[in-house]
């Protein structure tokens, strides 16, 4: 891929980054924040890459640990963010239909 | 010529499940805005990531399966167990942990690719060095600038505002240093191999550079602080994906580059803060004025849970306005039995949440949330003010600098022009918090010795508990 293509790539997906998240109710910041934040843990592809390719012992657990923080990074940030946006799923309406639902 | 060019060939299939991918990331993020699809926004994103995953072990050539496995067992199993062991009033500096691994995995990988390209003959070209230079910089002073950002949500350091003397000085050194360092290496493109120390020593110095950038900055900014720093290490993302010539990293960096970057304006405008101003202008750092804590005695009204219960159940309208206190004090459950009581006695009970209350925007709303309190009764702040006159009992809980009224009346405050909740126009106020001690901002808050308010210094799950008894006995 030539570096041109990358930054037509890099333009456009920055313009479609700030159309996507125009207008967020305060209520959502923190959820939102969190959800971006586990998708920039992307760059555990680049770990596995890195780790995929090395030949040297040092680049190999340059890429290991880039691996596991990627992971990290991608695994804790979505279930946190499902933690977070759980607690709204849970409302009294919808309580009230089912009044058998179990108290938390 | 990419220096790993050989991932190309294999790239077809994996370059279709990206794009796939970046589907759902876009529609995972703008489900993302509405609470209804939220969640499922974010499942959406996750199945992305899992594809995008899929398909980067599909490539050509991947080797080291021992390596790769390994990494992913052991970043897997720590992610599940710190997220699902995390309390709820900790979520922010979760956020600002996982924050600085993906931080620090980009810095990994820059150093990684440095290596890679340095040791192939020939020069490294232009379009792979800077990208990596770039992704190593600001990878680093990510994962170093969340690790303190950490450390001062779970109160490891201090969350006053540290001021380093000529602190600005040695920032700005320090970026000279990193910039003459990088142009250095680009200079050098053709015996790379000879500067592995130099391309260290950037690391460290922007390491050292995300440090004291973050060390500065007062608790309350925190929010805006990660956000930004968010957005950073996104960027640093699609930077190692200009290096490693993967299209997957551009368009997901990119955009959390740019999501990011707007999130973290919207939070500095809901705190009447600009981004430079939080980071070049500590909160609070020359107090100027009589509105700080000197220590001396003011007067002030203290009172037990037995008053505050008769206070409340005798008014017709009680606005409960929940900070962080409430949140440390794990009380949302006790505050929400305490408002049950109060109902049952005709009083109308609704909660004013401030745009940063809690330690990020939306914190308070999950918290209470959490407790089942009915989400019509959580006002805005914008909504709920006009109504502050004709509030007969407003109780603040663990909040602090949000309901300063300084930061309307004094000009001079280090807080002035940061909209607040005007509990000080109610007819009258109840506070409860363990002291008089001044919030994140290090200031005192006039509110404390105004003749409506009344002081109730418990812990704030305790004296909701407390009130919600004696509410039940009148």
């Amino acid at each position: 891929m030539d570096v041109i293509t990358e930054i037509t790539i890099f333009v456009l997906a920055a313009f479609v980054g700030f159309e996507v998240i125009s207008k967020v109710p305060t209520t959502l910041h923190t959820p939102l924040m969190s959800q971006t934040n586990a998708i920039h843990g992307i760059v555990m592809l680049g770990g596995l890459i890195v780790a995929g390719y090395a030949d040297d012992t040092l680049e190999k657990t340059i890429g290991l640990i880039a691996i596991a923080f990627g992971a990290i990074n991608i695994v804790g940030g979505f279930m946190v963010t499902d933690r977070m946006l759980g607690m709204f799923v849970r409302k009294p309406k919808a309580a009230a239909k089912d009044p058998e639902a179990p108290k938390p | 010529m990419s220096t790993l060019a050989v991932l190309e060939p294999g790239g077809d299939v994996a370059t279709a499940l990206y794009i796939v991918a970046f589907a759902m990331f876009i529609l995972g993020l703008r489900q993302g805005t509405h609470p209804r699809t939220a969640k499922q926004g974010n499942l959406l994103a996750a199945v992305g990531m899992a594809v995008a995953v899929v398909a980067t072990l599909l490539l050509d050539g991947i080797g080291n399966w021992g390596i790769i496995v390994g990494g992913l067992a052991v970043g897997t199993a720590i992610g599940v167990l710190a997220s699902i062991r995390v309390q709820m009033t900790e979520m922010p500096q979760m956020v600002a942990l996982y924050n600085g691994v993906g931080g620090g995995a980009v810095a990994l990988i820059a150093w990684s690719e440095f290596r890679h390209g340095a040791a192939l003959p020939g020069d490294f070209p232009l379009d792979e060095l800077i990208p990596v230079l770039f992704a190593a910089v600001v990878g680093s002073v990510s994962f170093w600038g969340s690790n303190i950002a950490f450390a001062k949500l779970q109160d490891l350091i201090s969350t006053k505002p540290l001021a380093v003397p000529g602190q600005q000085v040695i920032n700005a050194l320090l970026l000279v240093g990193i910039v003459a360092a990088c142009v250095i290496l680009v200079a050098n493109d053709g015996e790379l191999a000879d500067y592995e120390g130099l391309f260290i020593g950037v690391l460290i110095a922007a390491g050292i550079l995300g440090n004291l950038a973050v060390l500065p900055i007062g608790g309350a900014d925190m929010p805006v602080v990660i956000s930004l720093l968010n957005a950073f290490t996104g960027l640093s993302a699609a930077a190692a994906g200009f290096a490693l010539d993967n299209v997957a990293l551009i368009v997901a960096g990119t955009l959390v580059g740019s999501s990011g970057t707007l999130l973290t304006m919207e939070m500095a405008t809901a705190m009447n803060r600009s981004v430079s101003n939080v980071l070049f202008a500590g909160f609070g750092g020359a107090p100027a004025g009589g509105a700080v804590g000197t220590g001396e005695e003011r007067p002030h009204t203290s009172i037990g849970a037995q008053d505050a219960a008769i206070k409340l159940a005798y008014a017709d309208s009680v606005v409960i306005v929940p900070g962080y206190g409430l949140a440390v004090a794990q009380a949302q459950h006790a505050v929400k039995e305490m408002a049950d009581e109060l109902e049952k006695k005709g009083v109308t009970v609704n909660y004013a949440i401030h745009p940063v209350a809690g330690r990020m925007p939306g914190h308070m709303n999950v918290l209470l949330a959490e407790a089942d309190v009915d989400y019509e009764k959580l006002r805005e702040m914008e909504d709920i003010n006009p109504e502050m006159p004709r509030t007969d009992v407003a109780v603040v809980i663990g909040a602090n600098d949000v309901t300063n009224p300084a930061a309307k009346n004094d000009p001079d405050s280090p807080i002035a022009g940061m909209p607040i909740i005007e509990v000080h126009e109610a007819q009258q106020v109840i506070v409860i918090k363990r002291s008089l001690s001044p919030g994140f901002a290090g200031i005192d808050n006039d509110l404390f010795y105004e003749p409506n308010t009344s002081m109730l210094f418990a812990d704030a799950k305790a004296a909701a508990a407390e009130i919600a008894g004696e509410i039940q006995n009148l």
